[in-house]
């Protein structure tokens, strides 16, 4: 019997989309029935006073849930976000309500064993709500209390052989596209890039030392499914540098209507026959194709690998074969500055285990950061206030077009000291010689 | 209540204790065909809505079946995801960025089984715990953030509109009839935990009010110094008032420099900013990720201001569903919503959608403003 009216949580049950609310109904009825018996180490009715507070939301439109609280597991700065009730006398069940970030595995495949362990600790210790996933990529683990941090962490460390996530002005959990595990345009091992700097960074992922959140992002290609270009401050977006591979055979086989373009993604609506022309050849950003009615062919140094001929053609062009990453640093969204995209830093970088060219850049630009960037200012940030060269100077990547969408269109130029002859001293004497005042 | 220890002693915190071990190595949850064909994936095809078929070099096929997930999950219900991959998917399952839940099985006959069952279980109330969809050119699954289900700074629920608004877009994430993939997200507040600043239909949660100032507890709770650095238009100063007959460290703010960014709440709890009456969302569309023939472009506002209008958002969800069938009906086939629009103009847009423009659609945030205003003769009448 719930415990609270949720008049209008309730017109959130009906509707097509899965219903989060009947969803916690059903997680609040499972611990109001505890049918395995378990002694809940928070209260069993936290989720009827989940609902109860979300309600008084829903009607006075204002979130219920007071301002932080720092909490944690001893020796981390990071992995727990401490959470009150504003209410805690009304709904005593979320008086705390703190929430737990577990390390995904990169690509988020699971077994039902993991899962159902997992599980197995949260309906004992904690609320049986989570996020499948927070934004950022973690398990989150959605409502728990103070006391049973310390006994989660143990559980996850001891019995599931998992750590917790980053929070805080810390390195973030990492998060990859699915690679190559199941897509054939990843042009590298975006999982296993993902897991390697993990297990290289855990010091910075679980204790805060940076200025703000650094996150890194890891997309096989330029499609970019996992954002790395929107929301993370070192992306890594996998790339080619020689020729896309075709088979005329296929091409024509999409031609002919045999294959359906862009792998079936338009088959809801009659778009007419394909038209290679005007929907490869035309759409190609930089005009580096043709198609003579017989055989296409691209012009590969003009090709800027935009994606969208092979998405078109999934089974007629294939990425190349010299493959690597592009660097992109600094994106963010909106706080403080205004959002920022991911700069091309470097154009093309190696991607062999064990990523250390890779590794070596992050060292650097973190050394930069957290030398010159100040409190809760994320790297975008420090490099729009000190400028692009400041970072290629610390990195040591040399300047090069395809960094910039233009070149600068005022002459206000910074040249070093040692760039002009002389440097600055100079010798009035001499001027006034020249010159009279 | 008995508390139950695992064996931590707090006395003794390093006792026994294990630490930095990271994640799972991502290779030991691969199904059997994903561990042999890795790397070596050759094409795929959507053979229908939600169903797409990876096909390896070795001729070894993957079926996955892709169903929309409510990120706010219970463990009821994750334990029935585990009981439908151990029935289907040798107990192997993945989740995907925008929290769709994929199952992926190695025949086609058991593929439709999976695909039928899946799309057959309900929750209690009728909504589908498990829809199937979200492949190709349709709207796909939402991301985004906590809302007032769990965050201390939101602007506006996230779960709630979310599910109304997919509500009403149901059957375009369940047919693939969009000229191109419409991604859509939604942040209860500006700190964007879900990133919709590069979404083709971007939600975001903003104030309307500058904060309200607790002199009683602002020098007790706050570091004032980090409220004043943490205000993007200088609008929060230190100061001293007369609080109960005493002279108190305090915050001023200077209203008509605020543009309600609830930043210096953040830093400061004495400083709340929510108002139910007048909090609300504000629609940004043209984002996009993708290096896909355009370059990827950050959301612009096109609607500044919905109220909040729990349980459902009627207005919200009229003016997505608006938004995305006039792009259905004019944008060209693998046009994204941004290239749509830049592609008509901005004019046009706002005609087509008889969405209103005012002042409030002006930037006026730093030197990026000026870039966004034009500089051309060249417009459309």
């Amino acid at each position: 019997m719930a415990k609270f009216k949720t008049p209008l949580l309730d017109e959130l049950e009906t509707g097509p989309w899965p219903s989060f609310v009947a969803d916690i109904k059903q997680e609040s009825a499972h611990r109001d029935a505890n049918p395995d018996n378990l002694d809940y180490q928070i209260p069993a009715d936290t989720l009827d006073d989940l609902l109860g507070q979300l309600e008084l939301s829903y009607k006075e439109k204002e979130t219920h849930w007071k301002h932080g609280g720092i909490v944690g597991v001893f020796g981390y700065g990071g992995g727990v976000i401490g959470r009150y009730s504003d209410q805690p006398e009304m709904f005593p069940g979320i008086a705390a309500f703190h929430t737990m970030r577990v390390a995904q595995p990169a690509g988020k495949y699971y077994d039902t064993k993991f899962l159902r362990k997992l599980c197995d600790i949260w309906d004992l210790r904690g609320s049986g709500l989570t996020n499948m996933h927070g934004s950022t990529g973690d398990i989150v683990l959605l409502g728990t209390q103070t006391p049973q941090l310390e006994e989660i962490f143990w559980e996850l460390t001891h019995d599931l052989n998992n750590d917790l996530g980053g929070s805080g002005s810390n390195l973030r959990t990492p998060a990859a596209c699915l690679g190559q595990s199941r897509c054939e345009y990843a042009c590298y091992n975006t999982q296993d890039m993902c897991y390697n700097l993990t297990e290289e960074y855990q010091d910075e992922l679980h204790r805060p030392a940076f200025p703000y959140k650094f996150k890194f992002k890891f997309d096989g290609c330029p499609n970019g499914c996992v954002c790395s270009m929107a929301r993370s401050d070192f992306a890594v977006i996998g790339t080619w540098k020689d020729d896309i591979k075709i088979d005329q055979e296929k091409v024509k086989a999409y031609v002919g209507g045999e294959f359906k373009p862009n792998a079936g993604s338009h088959a809801g609506r009659d778009w007419g026959p394909f038209d290679i022309q005007k929907e490869v050849v035309e759409r190609c950003p930089s005009q580096c194709m043709k198609w003579d009615g017989n055989a296409l062919t691209i012009d590969n140094a003009n090709c800027v690998r935009c994606m969208h001929c092979i998405d078109t053609m999934p089974r007629a062009l294939r990425i190349g074969d010299e493959r690597g990453a592009t660097i992109l640093v600094g994106a963010k969204a909106p706080v403080v500055d205004g959002a920022q995209l991911g700069s091309v830093l470097v154009p093309f970088i190696s991607t062999e285990e064990p990523y250390d060219e890779i590794k070596e850049l992050i060292n650097k630009i973190w050394d930069w950061w957290m030398e010159e960037g100040k409190n809760r200012e994320r790297l975008g940030e420090t490099m729009k206030r000190l400028s692009f060269q400041k970072l290629l100077d610390a990195t040591e990547v040399p300047a090069q077009p395809c960094q910039v969408k233009h070149p600068r269109t005022n002459p206000f130029i910074f040249f070093k000291e040692d760039e002009v002859p002389g440097g600055w001293k100079r010798d009035l004497a001499a001027y006034r010689q020249r010159h009279q005042r | 209540m008995a508390f139950i220890s695992t064996g931590y002693d707090p006395k003794k915190p390093m006792e026994g204790r294990i630490t930095d071990i990271g994640p799972h190595k991502y290779s030991q949850y691969f199904p059997p065909v994903i561990a042999k064909n890795f790397g070596k994936w050759q094409y795929h095809e959507i053979l229908e809505p939600g169903v797409i078929m990876h096909v390896a070099e070795s001729g070894d096929k993957i079926y996955t079946v892709r169903v929309g997930g409510s990120r706010t999950m219970s463990i009821t219900h994750i334990r029935e995801i585990c009981d439908i991959a151990d029935k289907y998917c040798d107990g192997f399952v993945r989740w995907t960025t925008r929290n769709n839940i994929e199952f992926m099985c190695s025949d086609e006959e058991t593929m439709k089984k999976l695909r039928d069952d899946l799309n057959s279980r309900e929750f209690a109330g009728g909504s589908k715990k498990f829809p199937v969809g979200g492949t190709g050119a349709c709207v796909c699954n939402m991301i985004h953030t906590q809302g007032w289900v769990h965050c201390h700074t939101p602007a506006t629920d996230a779960s709630g509109p979310v599910k109304a608004v997919m509500d009403v877009v149901f059957k375009e994430f369940s047919e693939m009839n969009m000229p191109a993939p419409v991604r859509l997200a939604l942040a209860c507040c500006i700190n964007m935990c879900g990133a919709v600043h590069c979404s083709d239909i971007g939600l975001v949660g903003i104030h309307r009010k500058p904060p309200m100032i607790d002199h009683e507890w602002a020098d007790q709770l706050c570091e004032i110094p980090l409220a004043v650095a943490a205000c993007p238009t200088a609008a929060v100063r230190p100061t001293k008032v007369e609080y109960d007959g005493q002279k108190v460290n305090s915050i001023a703010i200077k209203d008509d420099r605020c543009m309600y960014c609830g930043n210096c709440y953040t830093m400061c709890p004495a400083l709340p900013i929510a108002d139910g009456e007048t909090d609300g969302i504000a629609i940004m569309i043209g984002g996009k990720v993708a290096n896909r023939i355009t370059w990827p472009a950050f959301s612009k506002v096109v609607v500044a201001y919905i109220p909040n209008e729990p349980p459902r958002w009627p207005t919200l969800t009229k003016t997505v569903k608006h938004i995305i069938e006039v792009y259905a009906a004019n944008a060209r086939k693998y046009e994204r919503v941004g290239d749509w629009a830049n592609r008509i103009g901005w004019e046009d847009f706002f005609r087509l959608t008889g969405l209103e423009f005012s002042e409030h659609l002006i930037d006026d945030f730093r030197e990026s403003a000026y870039y966004s205003w034009r500089q051309t003769t060249q417009f459309k009448f």
